[in-house]
């Protein structure tokens, strides 16, 4: 029987994982515990609706409503002094909950702090652009849209950025093929000549050195040369290998096979 | 969209509908000062910019979904690719990440090591800078001596991890190797030399009327404008914030160190090119702490290179060949991969061009759920975008110059 393969994620797996493996966890701590940070959630906490809020590795996570990106990061912009957004990323959650995940990474450099703040949104859902609060939003967010299909409202140029225009498919989705699909194999085909000539012109050659020895239009063989087009033989006869313009150039001497002696003694 | 066929071929939408006076000029993504792969699509009035599209991806690789498909260890080497002038730099950043995610200490020793290689990698990052550039910009002379000293610094890299370009010399958990024996002995002789070749680009650059008239007020970037980008290292030093990771969110060894952050207002291109400057001599600095840090651990006889942590980390070689469980726990190791703990971590480090950020998202299993890499360049390419209108298409070149953006960490 074939193996299933979940068509929703496929990612590289683990090829074995112990029944009663229980992955540890990276520990949470309470935001009470940083007083900076405390102060920063309680500021949020004002103005919207927090979900879910903790410190992990020495950084404050909190978990916002998709709705409210936008306010939140103005309420960090301008009351808690985050002055730089540094990150923009998405994650993609369809196979589980049907949700992406979207996180901004903001940098306060008066307090040296870092929060990020998280929000699930649905896969038609789209988030703010923070455009206007952070000019490095423009470049993150057309990253996030290119890389995993994450929509964002109002942005000033919403284009892809690392692929071309006019690519299919999000890479970072976990349902995007890894060996790439039909759509990308003849990307360049069907861009330059049409679907068409997709028969005339064949797949894509994945190994360039390739030497197809029947091929005698294409390729000469060395010590072997026949005519070019000529028909392919099995037993050939030798040709020198030695090729060099009758005349020669200058100073240069002209290269004769019979004329070489084979030196058998090494210490001569 | 336009749909691409054979008679009306496809020219990524770049609308021709233009007004009276002005041209749309495509700059890269071949031109020798592209620094890479950068393509720029300039509107121009005359000879004067009015808009700039910087349009990147020539070099993308996909280099997030390869690490979502690659065991952490594996995944090590690929980073090298991103600033591939100083390799080294990314190797930590991704190891620190993960470092972080499990929650190892290393080895100070390591630390020492660790420190050593990133401060030469900063060096020939910099070197590698100020040739470009100036060759960019027409100083051939200072190409050529700023390659002869990169030179010496690749030939120590080379001595410890074999590669000139593509180190892969620090592992998750320490680094592999000690330092070789002549290592301190050659790094020092470069640094007693270094000051002097430094002394000798200044010479020929800091008063050069045409260096000075290519570089002062072209490309200023006020400090608004830094912070809103997301610039940092020298491009956000350079407009007036004293901003170093290494001194304010200082990782390794670094707060043991005494360096000094230089800093500039005035935000030009002649500002930044000071700064890399002084950047070069702090490093030496730090580079020759470093070196007395390393002879005090062989002192004290700590030995240890990689941290202890079995379920995460290979034993040293020795156990592996004599003890029977460690050979099993690296065989797990090497088949299955790591698995660090679920969790989420964003980890900065202060690489040459700025800060390079490594996000991982664990979900407990051999490979990351998701691996999102802050590479610097990608904003200091961005921020071309509201620069660049205003200024001279011969500006464009000295801008990019000292944006110091390198296509291999842009595009990933």
């Amino acid at each position: 029987m074939r193996k299933y393969v979940p068509k929703d994620d496929v990612q590289k797996k683990p090829y074995y994982t112990d029944r009663y493996w229980v992955a540890p966890q990276v520990a949470k701590f309470d935001v009470e515990s940083d007083e900076v940070f405390a102060a920063d959630l309680a500021t949020i906490k004002e103005k919207c609706e927090v979900i879910e809020a903790y410190i992990q590795v020495d950084q404050m996570v909190v978990i916002i409503k998709p709705t409210d990106n936008f306010t939140v990061a103005q309420i960090l912009k301008d009351e808690c002094a985050y002055n730089q957004l540094s990150e923009v990323g998405a994650m993609d959650w369809i196979a589980k909950q049907n949700q992406y995940e979207v996180f901004y990474q903001f940098l306060s450099m008066s307090k040296r702090k870092r929060v990020r703040i998280k929000c699930f949104l649905d896969v038609d859902q789209a988030v703010e652009s923070l455009n206007p609060l952070y000019r490095s939003a423009d470049w993150a967010e057309r990253e996030m849209w290119d890389m995993s299909g994450v929509k964002v409202n109002n942005h000033p140029y919403m284009k892809r950025i690392l692929m071309p225009d006019d690519w299919v498919g999000h890479p970072l989705l976990k349902t995007y093929p890894l060996q790439g699909d039909e759509a990308a194999a003849w990307y360049e085909v069907d861009r330059i000549f049409g679907k068409e000539a997709r028969d005339v012109i064949g797949p894509e050659n994945r190994e360039p050195a390739r030497v197809d020895r029947y091929d005698t239009e294409r390729f000469g063989r060395l010590g072997h040369e026949i005519e070019r087009g000529a028909e392919f033989k099995e037993d050939q006869a030798k040709t020198p290998l030695a090729y060099q313009e009758e005349g020669g150039v200058l100073i240069i001497k002209k290269f004769h096979e019979d004329d070489t002696v084979e030196i058998t003694d090494r210490k001569r | 969209m336009q749909q691409p066929n054979r008679l009306r071929p496809f020219f990524e939408n770049i609308s021709f509908d233009r007004k009276d006076n002005e041209m749309v000029i495509n700059f890269g993504p071949q031109h020798p000062s592209a620094h890479g792969q950068l393509r720029l699509v300039l509107h121009m009035q005359q000879e004067q910019i009015t808009k700039a599209h910087p349009d990147v991806g020539y070099l993308h690789r996909g280099m997030e979904k390869m690490a979502e498909n690659m065991i952490y260890n594996e995944f090590l080497p690929t980073t090298d690719r991103m600033d591939y002038i100083a390799s080294s730099s990314n190797n930590y950043g991704f190891a620190l990440a993960v470092e972080k995610l499990i929650g190892l200490e290393v080895p100070r020793r390591a630390k020492v090591i660790r420190m050593m290689l990133l401060e030469i990698n900063r060096l020939m990052s910099h070197l590698f800078w100020l040739a470009t550039t100036a060759l960019d910009i027409g100083a051939m002379t200072v190409f050529l001596y700023a390659f002869r000293e990169r030179e010496y610094l690749m030939d120590i890299i080379e001595d410890y991890c074999g590669a000139r370009l593509t180190h892969s010399s620090i592992r998750i958990g320490g680094v592999p190797l000690d330092i070789p024996d002549n290592f301190i002995h050659d790094l020092k002789e470069f640094l007693d030399k270094f000051p002097q070749d430094l002394k000798d680009y200044e010479d020929l650059l800091d008063t050069n009327r045409i260096w000075k008239m290519r570089m002062e007020g072209v490309g200023v970037i006020s400090k608004e404008m830094a912070e809103s980008w997301g610039c940092s290292g020298v491009m956000l030093r350079a407009s007036g914030h004293n901003w170093d990771l290494r001194k304010e969110e200082p990782y390794e060894l670094y707060d043991e160190v005494e360096f000094d952050v230089p800093v500039s207002t005035k935000g030009d291109n002649y500002a930044r090119y000071k700064l890399y400057m002084a950047e070069m001599r702090e490093s030496s600095k730090i580079l020759y702490q470093t070196m007395d840090m390393y002879k005090k651990t062989q002192e004290n006889n700590e030995t240890e290179l990689m941290a202890h942590a079995p379920q995460y980390i290979s034993a040293p070689k020795l156990d592996i060949m004599t003890q029977n469980y460690a050979l099993m726990q690296h065989f797990v190791l090497v088949t299955q991969g790591m698995r660090p703990p679920v969790g989420e971590v964003y980890v900065p480090t202060e690489s040459p061009k700025g800060e390079l950020g490594f996000f991982i998202n664990s979900q407990g299993g051999p490979y990351p759920y998701r691996l999102k890499m802050r590479a610097p360049s990608f904003w200091h390419t961005g921020i071309l975008q509201d620069l660049l209108p205003g200024s001279m298409i011969p500006d464009v070149v000295a801008i990019i110059g000292t944006t110091n953006i390198v296509f291999g960490e842009v595009d990933r």
